[in-house]
């Protein structure tokens, strides 16, 4: 039981560091966006294994929520604000 | 910067921290700090949360400072995207999916953050989370409807009340209890009542309350912005 | 070496830490470095919670069955870094807001996302 535990946390881990090179490599905003949205659902269970309601709660509500939220809102003002300049 | 000289770095910064994890044991028992506040918290704050107790009355100092930066930062926010101007829509092509499940998301999340924030001590959850999740519903209230505006009046009133309530309660703790913001000038109650711990759920909906109206105000800064480059 | 959870997460949170620097030194889009930043927080985040675990325990929360308040030294890990990482969290996302307000205002004055557009300080 604990060695599969184990097994399932280390795949977490390993789809974790996965996400973080694809967002940094990545040529476009949306999927970076939204993977470091997924880094941070992810972390979000970690806590939740690592015996911390609180910190999970937190991690959830403001890393993916608010933040990806946020840089969406700034990803298409920027374009928008690129967009008309060509024309 | 060059990607050899980065990678190079990357791994000096990475050798020092490989160097910290072959030195870690996992601990066995709690160190001082950590059993004197898990002897001490139901006795002397009442708190069935004790991360909470900590937040709130232990290090109390530090909330204020977490209070004080979020407020600098929406302030901040707010002052230099004004000189933009505003920006109106022309005109409103969101689908009819996200107004109808907006209607029924927005009372249903608010009512939820406003739960998490009152019933801190007791459960996983409090001020911040509370304050994250309003912040959350009203994102999406500006989301549904891009042509109207978020009540700016209402927002700071409530934002300024709340900060200021709280800065006279933590002078309250200090004329009539041990210090500054102890929880004690409230009876500390039976542990697990809704209305026990003294001071911190009054002091956890302020800054929940609080929490959320910055959040929203940057959003709704941000969303607000022109396009207006002329300096003053 | 008996491997549980607390050095799964150490290993973890040193290696986004690690990609999170990278992605700031090298990228050229300004979101991007941002969002590497991010990374880096939530990297940092995750180490110093699992600095504060003991095995075979439980959450600090008394709730009368598993936890009551005689027993709470003995079944629950240490409520220090939660509190820290708490504060750690709100102010990270404080940081990021002003980092994009910042980064708007100088796609409006430049029309261009590129860091190597802005040389107006460079001597």
């Amino acid at each position: 039981m604990e060695t599969f535990k184990l097994i399932m946390l280390s795949t977490l881990a390993l789809v974790m560091v996965i996400s973080a090179v694809m967002a940094v490599l990545s040529k476009e905003m949306p999927l970076a966006i939204l993977a470091s949205g997924a880094i941070s659902l992810l972390a979000s269970i970690f806590f939740l294994v690592l015996a911390s309601p609180d910190v999970a709660m937190t991690e959830a509500a403001i890393g993916a929520g608010l933040t990806t939220f946020l840089f969406f809102v700034i990803l298409r003002k920027t374009d928008q604000n690129n967009h008309e300049n060509e024309k | 910067m060059k990607n050899s000289i980065a990678i190079v770095l990357i791994l000096v910064f990475g050798v020092f921290l490989f160097q910290t994890f072959s030195y870690y044991q996992t601990k066995t028992e709690l160190n001082k700090t950590a059993s004197y506040y898990n002897t001490n918290t139901p006795d002397e704050v009442g708190a069935a949360n004790v991360v909470t107790a900590i937040v709130v009355t232990y290090r109390g100092l530090d909330t204020l400072g977490e209070v004080t930066v979020l407020f600098l930062t929406a302030m901040i926010v707010g002052y230099i995207l004004r000189q933009g101007g505003r920006e109106r829509q022309k005109k409103n092509n969101t689908s009819e999916i996200l107004i109808t499940a907006a209607q029924v998301l927005i009372p249903g999340s608010i009512i939820l953050g406003v739960y998490v924030f009152i019933n801190g001590h007791l459960t996983p959850g409090g001020g911040f989370q509370g304050g994250a999740i309003i912040g959350t519903a009203i994102s999406l209230m500006i989301l549904a409807n891009p042509l109207g505006t978020i009540p700016k009046a209402v927002l700071h009133f409530t934002e300024s009340i709340s900060g200021f309530v709280y800065i006279l309660l933590g002078l309250a703790g200090l004329l009539f209890a041990g210090g500054f913001l102890d929880n004690r000038i409230l009876p500390l109650g039976t542990l697990g009542d809704l209305l026990s711990a003294g001071a911190i759920p009054l002091i956890y909906s302020l800054i929940g309350l609080k929490v959320g109206t910055e959040i929203s105000s940057i959003i709704a800064n941000i969303n607000e912005t022109g396009n207006n480059t002329s300096k003053p | 070496m008996s491997f549980t959870i607390d050095k799964v997460a150490l290993l973890l949170g040193m290696s986004l830490m690690m990609i999170g620097l990278w992605g700031g030194f090298t990228q050229r889009n300004l979101l991007k470095i941002i969002l590497s930043f991010g990374i880096f927080d939530t990297g940092l985040n995750i180490l110093i919670v699992a600095l504060g675990y003991l095995p075979g325990r439980t959450a600090p929360i008394i709730e009368g069955i598993v936890v009551t308040p005689e027993n709470l030294v003995n079944v629950a890990i240490d409520p220090v870094p939660q509190a820290l990482v708490l504060t750690a969290i709100v102010i990270g996302f404080g940081t990021t807001a002003l980092m994009l307000a910042y980064a708007l205002k100088l796609n409006q004055h430049k029309k261009s996302l590129d860091i190597n557009e802005f040389k107006d300080l460079k001597w």
